[in-house]
């Protein structure tokens, strides 16, 4: 399998999918002639054309809402909004349009659509570039909400994504660019609601989204030593969300910490803690407990920001915590 | 009305502030000293000199990522700026905002802003509570050719036309959003065309000529002062460096910037004011040397500040 970088996987799957499919096209800021903000998108306007690949003027509300009826006209757009930040300006055609379409409708349109998008701190972005709002697009009906934490992840996610018949969210954090791993070339999928153990332990379950994974799994190494297990699941897509791995490793386990880079009040993590404690409540030996953001925005200077982001040691604290 | 001799004279100190700031600001951000990102107003200082020479303290303005130019050129501390930029306890927003963020409302300045198309309706929302308070301040908007395309400038523009309220919209006519040119962002040749669209004034200026600028915004400034509604002014202009620090504009050709380069807006007025007698060698080597004085306090001000403590994360969040 070759090694690709996270952001070499997300182009990868564009050429496999736009390959097979001439219905699917490319839209956003800066995505043709300049690559993508991130260099996602680079070099396929050479590869698929201006009709394929279209630069647009920045109007994020247009972007998502062309998007919205082109894919109920019979396309199948794959759209980028260069920080998750900007869905402000876009948000109405993105969950009133796209997202309640179908519903009040009676179930006659289809919206197969795509949206990806950077999030996350750790650059220096400052406020408006750099929020998780993962949980935002949970509390939407009609969106499916994609976040993946590998090469490997991102490329069979944004496969299915593409292929799914529904309007998706697919949240690419920007630490995770530049991160290798192995990908097999040629299409594979990853179903959605299906999450991932990407360590399997005994002691406690770490809950843990995009980069945060590896930040999981930073902590696993160092408690492993302390003779601590942990078992790290990544659920991959957080609308559908895979209660039942959740469930079955808290079963295992008896103690649950969720991290996530969002702010903890009201995010992904209230969501899981909440159905974890309506299906397994009696398996839990202590309370569960979240590991995640401030409630304030991101702040720019570098010792704020460092403090902002939820840490390792963080983690292993409250993970102290619930062995206690 | 016509500039005076110590305005001429200002406006170019002013624009010769921006691009030293502007260049130490690259010259430190390549240096690591600079995190996350900074845009650079190179080239257009015409714009914001020209302008901001029609306001006082108590006019209002709204900025964009690229603001460093409009912050000074509204009277902003660059110590302070520097200090922010830096990140530091001792900037403007307490380290908190950083470049696309600096803010200073005791001198109406509303703020650069992060998001393209932000500002519009911030500036008709500050000329709102001026025309409600019977006072005549006024807001302007700086805003560029790509900001121009948001739904948000639109629906300022046109809020702004139906209430007559005392706004200008300055458009940074920069050729280019990112990598997007305005060939293939706008259909129509001027940016000020679209003022027939709210029924208000649309003029464009050579936004590399700052008294051109200046002239402009007058009018525009005095009839917003007057009560007479809004206007759009459309500045052409370029920026000389990437759109940001970093980026290597492989979308734009060397033969264009060269172009412009010709047209600098510096030189030009230097020119000028040599040619009116107004400034000699001796008189424009002593400015740059006052400014550069203070420069670099700013940079050593920014240096030895501290880092804000994170105890103050959660401050600021509410009221
Ligand atoms: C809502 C929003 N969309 C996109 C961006 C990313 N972005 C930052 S600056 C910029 C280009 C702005 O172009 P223009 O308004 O012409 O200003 P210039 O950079 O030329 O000064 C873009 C697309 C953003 N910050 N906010
Ligand atoms: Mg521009």
């Amino acid at each position: 399998m070759p090694d690709m970088t996270f952001a070499e996987a997300i182009k990868d799957a564009h050429v496999v999918e736009m390959e097979r499919d001439p219905n699917i096209y490319i839209a956003g800021e800066d995505v043709g002639v300049f690559g993508g903000c991130f260099g996602v998108t680079a070099g396929l306007l050479d590869q698929f054309g201006e009709k394929r690949v279209k630069d647009t003027t920045i109007t994020e509300s247009a972007i998502v809402g062309t998007a919205v009826g082109a894919a109920s006209a019979g396309l199948r757009p794959v759209i980028e909004l260069m920080f998750v930040d900007f869905i402000g300006v876009a948000l109405d055609q993105l969950y009133n349009q796209a997202g309640k379409m179908k519903y009040m409708f009676g179930g006659k349109a289809k919206i197969p659509m795509v949206m990806r998008t950077a999030c996350g701190a750790g650059i220096g972005a400052a406020a408006q570039h750099s929020q998780c709002l993962e949980a935002l697009f949970m509390h939407l009906p009609g969106l499916k909400v994609v976040m993946p934490s590998t090469p490997y992840d991102a490329k069979g996610l944004l496969i299915e994504a593409i292929r799914d018949d529904n309007p998706v969210v697919f949240l690419e954090h920007k630490m995770l660019y530049a991160m290798e791993g192995e990908v097999p070339s040629g299409a594979y999928t990853i179903p959605f609601g299906q999450a991932d153990i990407k360590r399997q332990g005994k002691d406690v379950t770490i809950v843990a989204t995009a980069n945060m994974v590896h930040t999981a799994l930073g902590a696993a190494e160092k408690l492993a030593a302390d003779g601590i297990s942990l078992e790290v699941v990544d659920p991959r897509t957080l609308y559908p969300l895979d209660g039942e791995t959740i469930f079955e490793s808290v079963k295992r386990t008896h103690r649950l910490v969720i991290l996530h880079e969002e702010v903890k009040f009201a995010g992904s993590g209230a969501e899981i803690a909440a159905q974890v404690a309506e299906e397994a409540f009696d398996y839990l030996d202590a309370p569960i407990l979240r590991v995640a953001a401030p409630f304030c925005p991101v702040p720019f200077s570098p010792p704020l920001e460092k403090a902002y982001i939820p840490s390792e040691q963080q983690l292993i604290d409250a993970v102290k915590k619930v062995m206690a | 009305m016509d500039l005076t001799n110590e305005q001429l004279i200002q406006m170019y100190t002013t624009m010769v502030k921006i691009r030293t700031f502007e260049n130490r600001v690259a010259e430190l951000f390549a240096d690591g000293k600079i995190p996350g990102f900074v845009h650079l107003y190179v080239g257009e200082e015409a714009v914001a000199t020209g302008v901001c020479e029609n306001l006082t303290d108590k006019d209002y303005i709204t900025s964009t990522h690229r603001g460093h130019g409009h912050l000074i050129a509204k009277g902003g501390d660059i110590k302070k700026m520097m200090a922010e930029l830096f990140g530091k306890e001792t900037g403007y927003c307490k380290g908190k905002g950083g470049s696309m963020h600096i803010a200073d409302l005791d001198l109406g300045i509303m703020g650069a802003n992060g998001i393209v198309g932000g500002g519009p309706p911030l500036a008709s929302g500050a000329a709102l509570a001026c025309q409600y308070m019977g006072n005549d301040n006024v807001a302007v908007c700086f805003f560029g050719d790509g900001a121009s395309n948001q739904g948000t400038t639109h629906e300022a523009m046109n809020m702004a036309a139906c209430w007559k309220l005392p706004v200008v919209f300055i458009n940074e006519n920069n050729m280019y959003g990112i990598s997007c040119c305005t060939t293939k962002s706008m259909c129509v040749p001027n940016i000020a065309d679209r003022a027939a669209g709210y029924d208000i004034p649309g003029v464009v200026v050579d936004g590399n000529d700052a008294v051109a600028v200046w002239e402009a915004a007058a009018e525009g400034i005095n009839r917003a002062r007057q009560g007479k509604g809004p206007s759009l002014i459309e500045c052409k202009t370029y920026r000389h460096r990437g759109h940001f620090e970093g980026d290597p504009c492989t979308y734009r050709d060397d033969a264009e910037l060269e172009e412009w380069k010709e047209k600098d807006p510096i030189p030009r007025l230097e020119q000028k004011l040599l040619e009116m007698e107004l400034l000699t060698q001796s008189k424009i080597e002593k400015i740059k040397q006052e400014l550069q004085k203070d420069l670099t306090a700013a940079e050593q001000f920014a240096e030895e500040s501290p880092y804000p403590d994170i105890s103050g994360l959660l401050e600021d969040v509410y009221t």
